[in-house]
């Protein structure tokens, strides 16, 4: 079960996600603090100590366009959180992929902050109103990546068989 | 089997004799560019050497380009460091196409990969931003990646599982008007299918008025391909691509060229006929909100900004300068210019345009990215409105999340430096 701690629109590009600006910071373990941090509430609700371990957000068309910043990606990895959204863009879902960030696509996906969602690998349940959300799964060559562990671990193994 | 040029540029790359939408291929790659995110590409890179007896070692150092244009000169010494860390990768894995912070052969990095030659037809091109679908406008396959990526491209030549793509055919038609050009398209495209419109596509570019562009405004219409969501964007080479090949960027071994098949399968076609096109502007706060000109004209602006991996070229900077030639910049606005590369600074001026600029009272700057990405110079105070030639105009985008960003051809631009609000450049009442 992951509380939804707040929803976004269509479009969220990854210079809402990580301004361009705090780009200097490249290390991954460095990022997390700066998640939506144009966005006080939001960038909050992902930092406080009082919100549930499993969160999750909830966002429209296209969350993660614009950017190849894999920053946008890391800096949402350091918090637990999983992206429930109707449709992920290229890059950010290749990205979050090879980071293992936890994304979800379920294209009729409604939720509003505070609902409880429940997860599994064929729909979102919507605990609070009830309502169940088909999820799209992701191609076959994408899954083999996230059962390695990530791109690292999948890169190595391929490098050690030569 | 017939195939669109992008399906078959992988299927050459991954040693297949037919591909079709939806395949997953290894496809080996050609170039690999980064810029400064390098950093962040060599600590993912060393990882996955991290625990094995192998001595980390990029494939093939011949085929790595690295371009510090995000933030040139450093703006801190965080990025100075960085900086200074890729420097020395550089040095220790031998990596033969770097460009450091020059006045000469700097610049930003969509530019630099075109002038210096480094793109061919045919090739498949990664690079570590998104705008890497410039290159498309020489007739390879060129898509951006993240750093986890190229670090794994580094290591193995190769990018993994990666899924053939559908392509839609978009065939441009007509002359365009005074004024209209390659930008104006592409953002009248992006308006017309939306910033997803092309998601997980290829946008492959044909057409009489294709044909006619110079290899600068392919690189505006590929560069924004990725606005619509595209992979990548592509003009097949033709004759032109061969000029500029050979002319500007000194290439002098034969050219493989790659056409599609006349009777590929593709996803969708749109036709667009240029030749009633007004200047188009992208509204703030997303790219695809795109409208004709008299909708917005009149809106006063703080700033311009004239350059970029879009906007930045000869060409931009002819067209800018004719239009403030012997003029002023208005006393509400301020006006900064960002070459391309060290290159085109050059060109310009030795055709006198700087001089135009300056004596106009717009700013020239060091090329770079400039205020496009909102970390270096050229930041928005709040609540600002800025009227740039760059391609992205997402909130924050220019460094302050209160600002707005509007998006036009040099034209437009400069035409409004003069008066302050936007300024149709047709109408001559600047
Ligand atoms: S000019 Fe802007 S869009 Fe182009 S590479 Fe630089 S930051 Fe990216």
């Amino acid at each position: 079960m992951a509380k939804v701690i707040f929803t976004v629109g269509d479009d969220i590009s990854t210079d809402i996600i990580y301004p361009g600006r705090y780009m200097a910071t490249v290390l991954p373990s460095e990022t997390p603090q700066f998640a939506f941090i144009d966005d006080p509430e939001f960038n909050g609700r992902l930092l406080s100590t009082d919100e549930p371990q499993a969160r999750a957000i909830v966002a429209g068309e296209n969350f993660g366009c614009g950017s190849s910043r894999e920053q946008a990606v890391s800096t949402l990895k350091g918090h637990e959180v999983v992206i429930v959204a109707k449709s992920i863009a290229r890059i950010f879902l290749q990205n979050a992929v090879n980071l293992g960030l936890d994304i979800v696509i379920a294209p009729n996906i409604e939720a509003s902050t505070g609902d409880e969602l429940e997860i599994s690998e064929n729909q979102a349940i919507n605990k609070t109103t009830g309502q169940s959300f088909e999820i799209v799964p992701l191609p076959k060559s994408r899954q083999e990546i996230i059962e390695a562990g990530g791109l690292i671990p999948f890169t190595r193994t391929r490098l050690l068989a030569g | 089997m017939s195939m669109t040029i992008v399906e078959k540029i992988l299927a050459k790359a991954a040693g297949k004799s037919a591909l079709k939408p939806g395949d997953v291929v290894e496809p080996r790659i050609d170039l690999a560019m980064s810029h400064e995110n390098g950093a962040l590409v060599i600590n993912q890179f060393l990882q996955i050497y991290e625990g094995t007896p192998l001595e980390p070692k990029v494939w093939d150092a011949s085929k790595i380009a690295i371009i510090f244009d995000h933030r040139v000169p450093a703006e801190s010494p965080k990025t100075a460091s960085n900086q200074k860390k890729v420097r020395e990768f550089v040095r220790e894995q031998f990596i033969g196409k770097f460009h450091d912070i020059r006045g000469d052969v700097g610049g930003i990095c969509h530019q630099i990969l075109p002038e210096s030659g480094y793109v061919r037809p045919g090739c498949v091109v990664v690079g570590t931003d998104s705008h890497t679908t410039s290159h498309g406008a020489l007739g390879a396959f060129s898509f951006g990646i993240g750093a986890t990526e190229m670090a794994s491209v580094w290591a193995l030549g190769k990018a993994l599982n990666v899924e053939v793509p559908a392509t839609i055919k978009v065939i441009v038609t007509g002359e365009f008007p005074e004024f209209v050009g390659p930008k104006d398209l592409i953002l009248h495209l992006i308006g017309k299918i939306s910033a997803q419109g092309a998601n997980f596509r290829v946008i492959e570019f044909h057409g009489d008025t294709i044909r006619k562009m110079s290899t600068s405004g392919r690189l505006v219409i590929c560069n924004m391909s990725v606005e619509a969501g595209a992979t990548a964007g592509i003009v097949p080479a033709d004759d032109e691509t061969v000029r500029y090949l050979k002319e500007e960027a000194g290439v002098e071994d034969s050219l493989e060229m790659v056409f599609p098949d006349a009777d590929a399968e593709y996803d969708e076609l749109i036709e667009i006929d240029v030749s009633k096109l007004e200047p188009q502007i992208a509204c703030p706060h997303t790219v695809d909100n795109v409208k004709s000109i008299d909708e917005v004209h009149g809106t006063a602006i703080h700033q311009v900004v004239i350059g970029s991996c879009t906007n930045g070229r000869l060409d931009d900077l002819e067209m800018a300068a004719s239009m403030i030639r012997g003029k002023k910049v208005s006393q509400n606005t301020r006006m900064l210019v960002f070459p391309a590369s060290g290159r085109i600074y050059s060109q310009a001026l030795g055709k006198g345009l700087i001089g135009d600029f300056m004596t106009a009272g717009a700013l020239v700057m060091n090329p770079g990215c400039g205020p496009c990405l909102g970390i270096h110079e050229g930041a928005l105070g709040d609540g600002e409105v800025a009227l740039s030639t760059t391609n992205r105009n997402f909130k924050g985008r220019m460094g302050n999340p209160t600002a707005a960003v509007y998006l036009c051809s040099p034209a437009v631009a400069a035409a409004s430096a003069v008066t302050g609000v936007i300024t149709d450049p047709r109408k001559g009442d600047n």
